[in-house]
C-alpha cells in the first residue's frame, strides 16, 4: 500500500514509504519531525501550513506527500544558516511580528515566497500576498512591518 | 530608573516560534500513544436510539469503541459550571447535566456522542464511519426570544422556558423615574451577534497514564492548567489532585476559549487510564467550530433617557443572553457580572437598569470571548450614544465629553461609585478623548466628510469611547457574587546559588509574551539582566497554583503576586548582604543589582549573595539558608482600563461594501511594561473587533445547523482589509496594585467593533439609515439603505 | 483531516493516464493542482477508489502561440503561470486578469486552469472569462480527441462536456490583441470564491464598440455570456446611457444563486452595478 518517495527537505534527502493519502503537513510533522508546520483549518484557508515547495509557496494541506515525490522542500526549520536567523525571521521578532506563533511560520514562508518574486514591496502587495494566511492575534499590522524591515535587510 | 521595564523589548519567546521549535501539543508524541476520534452530533436536538459499535470496534487498528454509557459506568460525572447566578426571586440557576459524552439525548450538533481509539488518526476516523447511530430528531430552537416563547422545544425538562437564570441590576424604580422626566427618549433593538473565536491552533488534548506510579498526565491546549486539573480532578473525575499533572506547553492563542474544561479533556484523560496507553485528540476546525465555545449572542433593547442638551438620566437594557445547549465553565458570569455592571460606561448617567435573561438553546454552549460582556456592553451603550447625538443634532464627541465622569486618580479623589455595583479605580475619560481627536485630527475629518459628500461619496467616523474591567477580584467579593472560584494568583520566584533566576507564574501566556514582560520586571528589580531570568508557566507540576490568563488579568494580578516575591527575595537578600558587609541593614542600599554601604565603595553583587544562601557558610545565624519567595495576590479591586477609539469607513452606498480608511486609538492601560507587546495587543484586538463588526458571524438555520462552520462561510479578517492603525496612549496608574498596571488584553475588541459599527451609521446619516444589524455585510448595508429610502 | 483511501497512480503521459483510469475499479478521478480535488476529499464529499496524478506529465504544461495565431495554454498550467504570462498579457489579458484573483497566492501556485475548468465551480473565475475569449477546450479520451467550445463545454454546476476518462489537454484563445478587457470579482468574504464575477472584452475604437463580449460566473449555477447586456452596447457608443442600458439588460431571466451572504435580488443588483462599473471604467478616457 505504502508508495515510495524521495524528497528533499531543507537541503537534506529523505526517502520513505507513505500511504497516498498522507498530506503533506503531516509526512513533515508525523514522519520527519518537523513540527514548525503547522496545521490550523481542514479547508485550505488558514495558511499555517504553508511551506516552499520547488521554489514556491504551497500549502502542504492540500498537497499529498506523494506529489511532493522529487521535490525539493523548504520547511520554517530550513531558514536559519549557520546559525544565523534569515532576515524574514529577524524582521518578525524586530517589529513585533508574532504573539502565539502558531500562525508564524506560514506568514514566514509566505514572505520568503513573495521577497523572492518581488524585492521590494508597497505595503498594499505585502498584505495582498498574505491574502490566503489568518493570524488572530497580532491584527496583522507588525506582520506587514516584519517583511517591510525583511525586504530592507535583504537588499541592503 | 529601569533598564527594561517600559521599554519595547523584543520577545524572548520569538526565538522558538520563528524557527519552527515552539512545542504546541498536537507537537508531541509519546511512546505507545493512540488517537482518538471523537463521533458527534449531526442534528441539534434528537434522542439516541441506540449505537451499533459492533463493526466500528473490529475494525483494523481499533482498540475501543467507547460510549457516554460506559463514561458513566465509571463514574465519571458531567462538567461542572464555575458560577452561580439565581433567579430573581431566589431561584437557583438551573444546572443541568452537562455530560462528557452524551448519553440518551443530543443537545446541539457537534455534541459528542461516542468516542474510537485506534493505533493511528487515519484508522480511528475510517472505524467512525462503521459506527450506526439511530436518532430520533426533535424540533430545536436557536433563538434565545423564541426559546423563551411558551411551547418552545425545551432543551433540558427542568429548565422552563429554557432559563437558566433571569438576573437583574441596577435601581428599577429610580431608573423608572428618569425615564418619566426625561425630554426625550431613544431606544435601539441591538443583536450582538454569535461568534467563533477561532484561534488558529485547533483544540488538542493528549491523556497519559502511568499505572506504575498511578500518575496521569494531561497535556491540553489551556488558557489555565490549574483550574483544569482541579475541576478534573474535584468534580469530573475524581482523581487525587497530587497524582495530576496538566500541561499546557506553547499554546497558539486563545481569546477566551482555551479557558474551559471541555469534554474531549476528560476523554482522552479517562480513555488513557482505562487503556493505560497515551491517548491523543487534535481538532479538525469543522470540530472547532462545533466545540469550541462560541461568544457573544445577545438580543437586547437599550433605552436611554436624556434632557434636550444632551445630558444623560437613565438607562433601561433588557438582554436575552443565549447560553447554547449547557452552561460552559463561566458562562452564568459574561452576560451578568461581566456586562450589566459595565453599562456606567464612562458616563455619569444617575440611574441604571438592566434584566437579562440566561437561555438555553440547542447550539454550542457560550462563554467568554475576547471581552466578554464587555463588548456587547460598550456596543449597545455606544451605538445609544451616538443615536442620542443624532437626534440632538450634536457632534457625538461633544455628547460623550458632556457626559464624561471627571477626572480622579483614585488617590486624592477617591474611586468612583457606579450605579452598577463597581468602583472604578481611576480614569481620565476626557483626556484619552482629547488626545484621540487630536491625534486623529477629527475636525479635518469631520470637514472631509462634508467635502466628499457633495461629490457622493460617503465616509464615517465613529467614535467609541470606552471602560473594561479586569483584573477580576477580589475573591471575596466575586465568591459572593456566585463565583465558585477564587480570582488571586500566584508566583515563585526561586534565585539559584549563581544568581540566576527562575520565576513560576500561575498565570499562563499563549500570545502575550510573559516571558519577556515578566522577566522584564524581575530583572529591573534585582538589577541583573534580562537573560538571567526565566519565567516557567504553563505546567502543574511546577508551578505551586495559579488560575490562568484571561480577561486581561496576568499582569495586574500574576505580576503583582509576582512582585510581592521579588520584594520577600530582597528583603531576606538584604538581610544576607548585611551580614556579609558587616553593616547594619538600614546603612545598605540596593542599587543595579548591588548592595552598598551608604557613603562607601563597599558593595556586594546580588549573584554573591544568592550563593552565600545556598553556601552559608558566613550566614547571620537566624535567616534559613536558600533564596526562594512565594506570594498569592489577591487584588482590592478590578482594574479600570479605558479609552477612545476612532474608526473611518467609507461605504460604498450602491454596493453596500464598507471599506476601513483609518483607525485612531488611545488606550489608557496605567503603566506600560513594555510599550511593543501592549500595542500588539491592540492591533490584533481592533482587528477581531472589526471582524465582529464587519465579517465574522456564527450563524444556525433554524434547525441548529451552523450555517458558517468552515472557514469557507465563516468570515476571517485578513491583511488586505486594514490600513495600518494610529495607536497611542494616556497614563493613568492603577492606585491599588504593585506595578500601577491595568490590563491591556481585550480593549481593542471593545472598543472597535462599536467604533466601526458608529461610523457606519455615521455614514449612512444622508440616508436616514439609523443602525445596521452586524455583521455589516454588503447585503446588510444595501438593505438597510433600501428600506430607510423606502420609509422616507 | 485527510483523505479516505485510494490507489495512488502516476501518469507521465496522456495515453498512460486513460489507460490508468480504462483500468481502474470503481470511480476513478485524473488529479491535477488537487486544489479543488483535495480538499474536497478531505471533507469526503468526494471519494475516489483511483486517483491518476497527471501533474508529471510535462507535455501539459506550456503557453505559447501557436501557427493558428491562437494562445494556446496546457491544461497543466497554473494560475500563476497564466498571471504573469507575457504572451497572455499580450494576447488575451482577460485570463490572467481572472487567474489574479483566484484564491491566494499558494493556490494560483498550484491549481491548474485544466483543474478549474474541468470543476466547474460556480464561483471559480476563469468560466466567465473563457466564454467571453471563446476559448476552444481540446480533450482527449478513450475515444480520441475533441475540440469542444468554451460554450458547450462549461455545462452546469461542476457539470462539464468531459466524457468519462476524457483529460482536457489545451485551453486555446484566439488573439485578442487590440481589444479592451477587463475581469471584476465581488469577492466571498470568507472563500474568496466569486459571488458575481465580470468578464468583459470589447472591440472599440474609443468608445465606439464594434464588438463586446461579457460573461458572469458566480451569479447562477454555471457562468454564462450575458447577449442582452452585449446587445445593449453592440455597434453603438458606450455612453452613461447606453452602459447603463447594457447593465439594466444584465441578467434578465437568469436564475440567480441565492444565499444568507448574498440573495438572490442582491446578486442581480450586485451584478449589474459591477457591470456598470466595469465598462464606465473600461471605457473612460
Ligand atoms: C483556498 C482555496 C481558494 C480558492 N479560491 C478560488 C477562487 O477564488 N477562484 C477560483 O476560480 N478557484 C478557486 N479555488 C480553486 C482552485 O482554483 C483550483 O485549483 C481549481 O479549481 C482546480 O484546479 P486543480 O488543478 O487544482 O484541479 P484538481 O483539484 O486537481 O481537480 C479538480 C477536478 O478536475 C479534474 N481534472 C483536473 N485536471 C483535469 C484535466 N486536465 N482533465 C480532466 N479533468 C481534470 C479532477 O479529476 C477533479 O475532478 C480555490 C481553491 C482553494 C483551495
Ligand atoms: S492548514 Fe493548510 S491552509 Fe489551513
Ligand atoms: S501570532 Fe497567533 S495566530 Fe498569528
Amino acid at each position: 500500500m505504502g508508495v515510495p518517495i524521495k524528497v528533499t527537505v531543507n537541503g537534506r534527502q529523505y526517502e520513505a514509504e507513505v500511504d497516498p493519502r498522507m498530506l503533506l503537513v503531516h509526512f513533515l510533522r508525523d514522519v520527519l519531525d518537523l513540527t514548525g508546520t503547522h496545521v490550523g483549518c481542514d479547508t485550505s484557508s488558514c495558511g499555517a501550513c504553508t511551506v516552499i515547495l520547488n521554489g514556491k509557496a504551497v500549502k502542504s494541506c492540500t498537497l499529498l506527500a506523494v506529489q511532493a515525490d522529487g521535490a525539493e522542500i523548504l520547511t520554517v526549520e530550513g531558514l536559519e544558516q549557520n546559525g544565523k536567523l534569515h532576515p524574514i525571521q529577524e524582521g518578525f521578532r524586530e517589529e513585533h511580528g508574532l504573539q502565539c506563533g502558531f500562525c508564524t511560520p506560514g506568514m514566514i514562508m509566505t514572505a520568503y515566497d513573495l521577497l523572492q518574486r518581488n524585492p521590494n514591496p508597497s505595503e498594499a502587495e505585502i498584505r495582498h500576498a498574505l491574502e490566503g494566511n489568518f493570524c488572530r492575534c497580532t491584527g496583522y499590522q507588525n506582520i506587514v512591518k516584519a517583511i517591510q524591515y525583511a525586504a530592507a535587510k535583504m537588499s541592503s | 530608573m529601569t533598564t527594561y521595564v517600559g521599554k519595547p523589548v523584543r520577545r524572548v519567546e520569538d526565538h522558538r516560534f520563528i524557527t519552527g521549535r515552539g512545542r504546541y501539543v498536537d507537537d508531541i508524541k509519546l511512546p505507545g500513544m493512540v488517537y482518538a476520534y471523537i463521533v458527534r452530533s449531526p442534528y441539534a436536538h434528537a434522542k439516541i436510539l441506540s449505537i451499533d459499535t459492533s463493526q466500528a470496534s473490529t475494525a483494523p487498528g481499533v482498540i475501543a469503541v467507547l460510549t457516554g454509557k460506559d463514561l458513566e459506568a465509571d463514574g465519571i460525572g458531567g462538567l461542572p459550571c464555575g458560577w452561580q447566578v439565581n433567579f430573581r426571586d431566589g431561584t437557583q440557576m438551573k444546572e443541568p447535566r452537562h455530560p462528557v459524552i452524551a448519553v440518551d439525548k443530543v443537545r446541539h450538533v457537534g455534541e459528542p456522542v461516542a468516542v474510537i481509539i485506534a493505533e493511528t488518526r487515519e484508522q480511528a476516523k475510517d472505524a467512525a464511519e462503521l459506527l450506526t447511530i439511530e436518532y430520533e430528531e426533535l424540533p430545536a430552537v436557536v433563538d434565545p426570544q423564541k426559546a423563551v416563547e411558551d411551547g418552545a422545544p425545551l432543551v433540558h425538562d427542568d429548565a422552563p422556558r429554557n432559563l437558566a437564570f433571569d438576573w437583574e441590576i441596577g435601581d428599577k424604580a429610580k431608573t423608572e423615574a428618569a425615564f418619566q422626566e426625561a425630554d426625550r427618549i431613544v431606544e435601539l433593538e441591538l443583536e450582538n451577534q454569535r461568534l467563533v473565536p477561532n484561534a488558529i491552533e485547533p483544540r488538542a488534548a493528549i491523556g497519559d497514564y502511568n499505572p506504575g506510579t498511578d500518575h496521569t498526565t494531561l497535556y491540553t491546549t489551556s488558557q489555565n492548567p490549574h483550574l483544569i486539573r482541579l475541576l478534573l480532578c474535584a468534580f469530573v473525575m475524581g482523581l487525587p489532585e497530587h497524582k495530576v499533572r496538566v500541561v499546557s506547553p506553547d499554546v497558539g492563542g486563545g481569546f477566551g476559549s482555551k479557558i474551559f474544561h471541555y469534554n474531549e479533556e476528560v476523554i482522552v484523560t479517562w480513555a488513557a487510564r482505562k487503556l493505560k496507553r497515551p491517548v491523543k485528540w487534535t481538532a479538525e476546525r469543522s470540530e472547532s467550530f462545533l466545540s469550541d465555545r462560541h461568544g457573544r449572542d445577545h438580543r437586547t433593547k437599550v433605552q436611554l433617557a436624556l434632557k434636550n442638551d444632551g445630558t444623560f438620566l437613565g438607562l433601561k437594557v433588557r438582554t436575552y443572553a443565549n447560553l447554547g445547549a449547557y452552561l460552559s465553565t463561566f458562562a452564568p458570569a459574561i452576560p451578568t457580572y461581566l456586562y450589566g455592571t459595565l453599562l456606567q460606561g464612562v458616563y455619569t448617567t444617575p440611574a441604571i437598569y438592566c434584566e437579562v435573561y440566561g437561555v438555553f438553546t440547542h447550539t454550542v454552549p457560550v462563554d467568554a470571548y475576547r471581552g466578554a460582556g464587555r463588548p456587547e456592553a460598550t456596543y449597545l451603550l455606544e451605538r445609544i450614544v451616538d443615536l442620542a447625538a443624532r437626534e440632538l443634532n450634536m457632534d457625538p464627541a461633544d455628547i460623550r465629553k458632556k457626559n464624561f465622569i471627571p477626572p480622579f486618580d483614585g488617590i486624592e479623589q477617591p474611586g468612583y461609585q457606579t450605579q452598577v455595583a463597581l468602583q472604578y479605580d481611576s480614569g481620565n475619560y476626557e483626556a484619552a478623548l482629547n488626545r484621540l481627536l487630536e491625534m486623529a485630527n477629527y475636525s479635518e475629518w469631520r470637514r472631509k466628510q462634508q467635502e466628499l459628500r457633495s461629490q457622493g461619496r460617503y465616509i464615517g467616523l465613529g467614535l467609541a469611547t470606552y471602560i473594561e474591567a479586569c483584573g477580576i477580584a477580589p475573591s471575596a467579593v466575586v465568591g459572593a457574587l456566585g463565583a465558585r472560584a477564587g480570582l488571586y494568583d500566584s508566583a515563585t520566584v526561586r534565585v539559584h546559588p549563581t544568581g540566576k533566576v527562575s520565576v513560576y507564574v500561575g498565570v499562563h501566556a499563549h500570545g502575550q509574551g510573559h516571558e519577556t514582560t515578566f522577566a522584564q520586571i524581575v530583572a529591573d528589580k534585582l538589577g541583573i539582566a534580562l537573560e538571567d531570568v526565566e519565567i516557567v508557566h504553563g505546567d502543574t507540576a511546577e508551578i505551586p497554583f495559579g488560575m490562568g490568563t484571561y480577561g486581561s488579568r496576568s499582569l495586574a494580578v500574576g505580576g503583582s503576586a509576582m512582585v510581592r516575591a521579588l520584594d520577600k527575595i530582597l528583603e531576606k537578600a538584604t538581610k544576607i548582604a548585611a551580614h556579609l558587609l558587616e553593616a547594619p541593614e538600614s546603612d545598605l542600599e540596593f542599587r543595579e543589582g548591588r548592595w552598598y554601604v551608604k557613603g562607601t565603595e563597599k558593595s556586594i553583587s546580588f549573584p554573591e549573595v544568592a550563593l552565600a544562601a545556598y553556601v552559608p557558610h558566613n550566614y547571620p545565624p537566624d535567616l534559613e539558608p536558600g533564596l526562594e519567595a512565594e506570594s498569592f495576590y489577591d487584588p482590592k479591586n478590578f482594574t479600570f482600563p479605558f479609552g477612545a477609539h476612532l474608526a473611518i469607513v467609507e461605504v460604498d452606498p450602491e454596493t453596500g461594501e464598507v471599506k476601513l480608511l483609518d483607525y485612531y486609538a488611545v488606550d489608557d492601560f496605567g503603566n506600560i511594561v513594555n510599550p511593543l507587546v501592549v500595542e500588539g495587543q491592540v492591533h490584533g484586538g481592533i482587528v477581531q473587533g472589526v471582524g465582529q463588526a464587519l465579517y465574522e458571524e456564527a450563524r444556525y438555520d433554524e434547525n441548529g445547523q451552523l450555517l458558517t462552520g468552515t472557514f469557507l462561510e465563516y468570515a476571517m479578517p485578513r491583511a488586505d482589509e486594514f490600513p495600518m492603525f494610529k495607536v497611542d496612549h494616556t497614563v493613568t496608574p492603577c492606585p491599588h496594585n504593585p506595578l500601577g498596571a491595568k490590563g491591556a488584553g481585550e480593549t481593542g475588541t471593545i472598543a472597535a467593533t462599536a467604533a466601526v459599527a458608529n461610523a457606519v451609521a455615521d455614514a449612512l446619516q444622508p440616508f436616514g439609515v439609523k443602525h445596521v444589524p452586524m455583521p455589516m455585510t454588503p447585503q446588510r448595508v444595501w438593505t438597510a439603505i433600501q428600506a430607510s429610502q423606502q420609509v422616507s | 483531516m485527510f483523505p479516505a483511501s485510494f490507489d495512488y497512480r502516476v501518469a507521465e503521459s496522456i495515453d498512460e493516464a486513460i489507460s490508468l483510469y480504462q483500468s481502474a475499479d470503481g470511480e476513478a478521478r485524473y488529479l491535477a493542482g488537487g486544489h479543488s480535488l483535495i480538499p474536497a476529499m478531505k471533507l469526503r464529499l468526494a471519494r475516489p477508489s483511483r486517483l491518476i496524478d497527471i501533474r508529471p506529465i510535462e507535455q501539459l504544461r506550456y503557453i505559447r502561440v501557436g501557427d493558428d495565431g491562437a494562445v494556446h495554454i496546457g491544461s497543466l498550467t497554473t494560475h500563476a503561470e497564466i498571471a504573469a504570462s507575457n504572451v497572455v498579457a499580450q494576447h488575451a489579458p482577460l485570463l490572467a486578469q481572472a487567474a489574479k484573483v483566484i484564491g491566494d497566492v499558494q493556490v494560483r501556485n498550484m491549481g491548474t486552469i485544466g483543474g478549474s475548468l474541468a470543476h466547474n465551480d460556480p464561483g471559480a473565475d476563469y468560466p466567465a472569462a473563457v466564454l467571453a475569449l471563446e476559448a476552444t477546450i481540446t480533450v482527449q479520451g478513450p475515444n480520441g480527441t475533441r475540440h469542444i467550445a468554451a460554450t458547450d463545454f462549461l455545462k452546469d454546476m461542476y457539470e462539464t462536456a468531459l466524457e468519462p476518462g476524457e483529460i482536457i489537454v489545451d485551453v486555446a484563445v484566439p488573439s485578442y490583441s487590440g481589444w479592451k478587457s477587463t475581469y471584476v470579482k465581488f469577492f466571498h468574504p470568507a472563500s474568496r470564491y466569486a459571488v458575481v464575477g465580470v468578464a468583459i472584452l470589447a472591440n472599440a475604437v474609443g468608445n465606439q464598440v464594434q464588438d463586446i463580449r461579457i460573461a458572469y460566473n458566480g451569479v447562477a449555477s454555471c457562468a454564462f455570456r450575458d447577449t442582452a447586456a452585449e446587445n445593449a452596447l453592440k455597434g453603438k457608443a458606450a455612453t452613461d446611457a447606453t452602459i447603463a442600458e447594457a447593465a439594466n439588460a444584465a441578467l434578465n431571466g437568469v436564475d440567480v444563486l441565492s444565499d444568507h451572504f448574498a440573495s438572490a435580488e442582491f446578486r442581480k443588483h450586485i451584478g449589474r452595478v459591477y457591470l456598470k462599473r466595469a465598462l464606465q471604467e473600461l471605457f473612460a478616457g
